[in-house]
């Protein structure tokens, strides 16, 4: 054969082995965890929701099913691109077929596009934008966990009707913060407070100085801290240092989690009120499983949002065994919406037609640190928010699925 | 209270005294800068890494061996100085006569070594640095409540500055230094080790950096991204100062600070951006910078 | 003291030697038959940074000039095509034909700017310019600021071909980098090339000989701009988003790595240098920061012993011309 022939034929028969790989069907369940592993958000998300992920696929029982699955991690970095270049690289190369967590508002519109676009599906616990079940909402998507508006009108209703009507705004200048800062106006404005002024900074800022002072010459009441992580720590960490609440202001942090209640200390955070879906110590099932969970975390406590994720995957999972199938995203999102959910952290719920997962919401306060019996003890329950009302009406989100 | 171009005072002196407060950074690490390019010819592009190293040496020094603010203030410049003394005799050395800008790209180069392997350790979310006790609280000042710590910032920054400026410009070991660098050759015939000098003033410019990292700990988180984003406009205050003068890196590094803080107060989305066109402006009209010598 | 740039062994040749169109068989080889072996999506990025590495190489090889700010090239072309493809609905030839037009305009005003000054002073003006362009992308309502242009649709090219298909998507891409590549090809072997060349071993004798050569460095750095940005437009439209991280400065450093690495001054220098540091930032993306240590420690070796770059020792070993 002449070199040229046989070039042509081993290109030929590298083309036919390549065909005949991707003709095969692959029958693994393959759950991709997108998350924040090493900057601002890395406790929040990060490795304790691989945990968690790990302990739903564990819970659910494979073998039983007569299923294979498998989960595998990456890191975005908050970056929308790198999160896009690996979701795609997963849902082409890697035949992953479900990718969940993904904190970072920015980061999820960019999977849950690229997740329309190859029909597999996206469980969002991370991302808090209200705009993945409004405008941007899409068949293979869910947002699980919370979301701005609930926030907003959880967090912001509480303190504006304890009298906190004057607002500045802290806005981390992205997805999220603006979603926050623009739902959670909304909320004060409709309960008869006033919004003084606002600031934009960019994500991941470790120096708040000059923000903290134009709060500060505001003198509103309230300083709405509409940014999460790492962020928030830092600015209510400054603000003491700058005298912020010395000179009767205070602090409304919209989206708080244990993690960064734990790296202020009690004695820092405490009074401060929040809104989570999840508390590890509320009942015996959510303390089993974050005993199972700190396996991995030692000395750490789970959020909502590896709560979340690990309610979702066993969702997902019992939808795949009821379809029997996982290579059609919108079906098993539709089966998923059609089946109510039932699993040992968040009870009994269901998915809306919007891609909303619907369950209570519980308005916190941090506890004193002398109220604090043990580790991780950082909260007591101000109210419960029946998730009926929680989360935004259905027709009021502007989500094109829904005739409106 | 009264206003100025519809600012209220207030605001401005608060915005003025935190630009005064960042200006001590930028003249702390453009000093660092201008002595090393001034003295060697070498672009130092590690040193927001050097900077970053010094914070994380505060923090280390603190958790693992116990040693507080105040000593580390000492041992961590030092520390991070011998290693700058290290590049400079495994690799600068080697570049000593080739065109400036392959030391650009080798100190470039160590500086992402450096920043990488600090943030596969440590992942890139901030590690918390106390402010020491003695200056922890403030004091409201009537338009603005100042930090202690803040101040000493200002404070300590000024008078490292000058001590270094009088090192350099008044006393004879400046002198020599400074000779070495117009001609080496003669200064080497008088008897002065020369080579010896050159990676002694490098190890200085580093522990320079990370004396300013070391006062940055307790404000800023100590991350390793800490030091790449303020080199670059550490880098415009050196340039538009004059990259060989002394004096005007001190002086262009607080008024940077300054005017940076002004920015934020009329008009805040130029903010990060003024200290860049300033340079621009500075670099067409007057190319070796506002206090340099000739290009 | 030694130029930045050394000239490979025979370059003052100006005919086409053999071995310059061998390489450039085997290299439209490889990247013919890629798609069916690698991963398409892969290929598509290398070559858009290939691109974008050649036409900074023009400025550093044969000019002399090293930028620190190509990224604002890069990266602002690929908002204006990811924003005309989006928000405008332009095709994707379109969209493509005015991102690389801002780029242009950029390198013209960035360029008459930064060329009057020299070396350090031109590198520090280039990465001055490109972070004000940073920030600037980050504050305007057209950019997204930290959330970029998502969802950026590739199109039909010339309302025929469907861009969506990954096949049809590579074989454009790589005809218009093989455009851009022979272009620039050419533009080195010219009389404009010989005289940029005259201007990189002695502007002061070039200038002597009657040349303008501020306006010869003008054109240079437009055209590199222009290519820069060329590149550009064609990643916004392979990855359907356009985000902070084109325009920040750790892309322009990228851009030297690649150039440093491959071979500054040599012709498939900057190709051979893309695709190892695209393939090496693909490998370690799950190792995390190895990635940035590994660029570093590149950058240090090969300042300190291969300044010539990878097809630079080989065609010095080879004493051939690459």
């Amino acid at each position: 054969m002449t070199p040229t022939g046989r070039l042509a034929f081993a290109v030929a028969a590298l083309m036919c082995s390549v065909a005949a790989a991707q003709a095969q069907e692959d029958d693994v369940v393959k759950i991709g965890v997108l998350t924040d592993m090493s900057s601002l958000y890395s406790d929040i998300g990060g490795p304790g929701s691989v945990a968690a992920a790990k302990l739903a696929v564990e819970d659910f029982n494979p073998a039983a099913h007569g299923m294979k699955v498998e989960v595998i991690s990456g890191d975005h970095q908050n970056k929308p691109d790198i999160g896009a270049n690996l979701a795609r690289q997963w849902y082409d190369v890697d035949h992953v077929d479900v990718i969940v967590d993904v904190p970072t508002s920015s980061v999820a519109l960019a999977i849950s596009e690229i997740t329309r676009e190859k029909n597999k599906v996206f469980l969002g616990s991370g991302p808090a934008s209200s705009d993945l079940t409004g405008p941007k909402c899409s068949p293979n998507t869910i947002q699980w966990t919370y979301d701005t508006w609930m926030l907003a009108n959880g967090t912001g209703k509480a303190v504006v009707k304890t009298g906190g009507d004057t607002w500045f705004f802290l806005t981390a200048d992205y997805a999220f913060g603006q979603a926050l800062e623009r739902d959670t106006t909304k909320v004060v404005l409709a309960n008869g407070g006033k919004v003084l002024g606002s600031v934009r900074h960019p994500l991941q800022t470790s120096d708040f100085s000059s923000f903290l002072l134009q709060a500060q010459a505001s003198k509103a009441k309230i300083i709405g801290l509409a940014n999460a992580g790492g962020d928030t720590v830092n600015a209510i960490k400054q603000g003491a240092e700058f005298g912020v609440t010395s000179g009767g202001q205070h602090f409304a942090g919209l989206l708080v989690f244990i993690n960064d209640i734990e790296a202020l200390s009690l004695k820092t955070a405490q009074g401060l009120v929040l809104t989570e879906t999840w508390y590890w110590d509320m009942t015996d099932a959510n303390r089993a499983f974050t005993k199972r969970w700190q396996a991995s975390r030692p000395g750490k406590f789970p959020s909502m949002v590896p709560a979340g994720v690990y309610s979702s995957v066993i969702h997902y999972l019992k939808a795949v065994a009821a379809l029997k199938s996982d290579t059609d995203g919108r079906a098993v999102v539709a089966k998923m919406k059609e089946m109510p959910t039932d699993d040992a952290l968040f009870g009994k719920g269901s998915i809306r037609a919007d891609g909303r997962k619907l369950h209570d919401a519980y308005l916190f306060e941090v506890k004193a640190p002398e109220e604090s019996k043990y580790p991780g003890d950082d909260y007591k329950l101000r109210a419960t928010i029946p998730a009926a009302e929680a989360f935004r009406p259905l027709k009021d989100g502007g989500c094109p699925l829904i005739g409106g | 209270m009264f206003e100025v171009f519809g600012i209220p005072s207030q605001a401005l002196f608060g915005q003025l005294l935190l630009g005064l407060i960042n200006g001590s950074f930028y003249a702390l690490l453009s000093l660092g800068l201008a002595v090393i390019f001034g003295m060697l010819d070498i672009i130092n592009f590690t040193h927001g890494a050097q900077y970053m190293m010094g914070a994380f040496a505060a923090y280390l020094l603190l958790h693992h061996i116990g040693i507080g603010y105040w000593q580390a203030l000492v041992i961590a410049p030092i520390l991070i100085g011998l290693t700058g003394v290290l590049i400079e005799r495994l690799f600068l050395k080697h570049l000593r006569n080739l065109d400036p800008l392959y030391g650009l790209l080798l100190t470039f180069g160590l500086g992402l070594v450096i920043e990488g392997l600090f943030r596969n350790y440590y992942g890139s979310s901030g590690l918390p640095y106390q402010v020491p006790e003695a200056l922890q609280g403030g004091r409201n000042l009537g338009f603005m409540f100042l930090p202690n710590y803040r101040a000493w910032v200002i404070v300590l920054s000024l008078a490292v500055c000058f001590a270094t400026w009088f090192a350099i410009e008044r006393t004879r070991l400046g002198s020599y230094l400074r000779a070495a660098t117009e001609n080496p050759v003669l200064v080497r015939a008088f008897g002065i080790n020369v080579p010896r000098m050159v990676t002694l003033t490098y190890g200085f410019g580093v522990g320079l950096a990370a004396l300013a990292g070391v006062m940055a700990a307790p404000i800023y988180n100590v991350s390793p991204q800490m030091g790449s984003d303020l080199i670059i406009v550490v880098f415009a205050v050196v340039v538009i100062g004059g990259m060989g003068s002394i004096m005007g890196a001190i002086l262009t590094g607080f008024a940077l600070g300054i005017i940076e803080g002004l920015t934020k107060v009329f008009y805040p989305e130029a903010s990060n951006t003024v200290i860049f066109v300033i340079m621009a402006i500075v670099l067409l009209i007057r190319p070796s910078g506002l206090f340099g010598r000739s290009a | 003291m030694e130029r930045v740039i050394e000239p490979p062994v025979l370059a003052r040749q100006r005919e086409t030697s053999w071995s310059l169109t061998a390489a450039f068989v085997v290299m439209v080889a490889i990247f013919a038959i890629g798609p069916f072996v690698v991963y398409p999506v892969f290929l598509m990025k290398a070559l858009c940074f290939a691109l974008f590495a050649c036409a900074f190489n023009l400025l550093i090889g044969y000019v002399g000039l090293i930028s620190f700010g190509h990224a604002m090239f890069f990266g602002w072309a690929s908002y204006v095509t990811a924003y005309a493809a989006k928000s405008w609905g332009w095709p994707p030839e379109l969209a493509i034909i005015v991102g690389t037009a801002a780029a242009a305009v950029l390198g013209v005003v960035a360029g008459s700017l930064a060329i009057r000054r020299q070396g350090i002073y031109f590198a520090m003006i280039t990465l001055a310019l490109a972070q004000m362009l940073y920030f600037f992308a980050l504050q305007a309502k057209f950019t997204g600021g930290e959330d970029g242009i998502q969802g950026v649709p590739r199109g039909h090219l010339f309302g025929v071909f469907d861009l969506s298909n990954e096949m049809t998507m590579y074989f454009f891409i790589l005809v218009v980098f093989l455009a851009g590549f022979l272009l620039i090809y050419r533009i080195i072997n010219s009389p404009f090339g010989e005289v940029l060349k005259a201007i990189r071993e002695n502007e002061q004798r070039a200038i002597s000989l009657g040349y303008k050569t501020e306006r010869y460095k003008l054109v240079a750095f437009v055209l590199s701009a222009t290519l820069a940005g060329l590149a550009g437009s064609l990643n916004s439209l392979v990855f359907q988003l356009a985000s902070l991280t084109d325009v920040h400065w750790s892309m322009s450093g990228d851009v030297v790595l690649m150039t440093l690495l491959g071979g500054l001054g040599t012709v498939f220098g900057p190709v051979v240098g893309a695709f190892l540091v695209i393939a090496m930032e693909n490998y370690l993306a799950p190792f995390g920061q190895w990635v940035l240590v590994i660029q570093g420690a590149i950058f240090v070796v090969c300042v300190l012993l291969f300044r010539r770059g990878i097809v630079g020792e080989l065609a010095q070993v080879l004493r051939v011309q690459l």
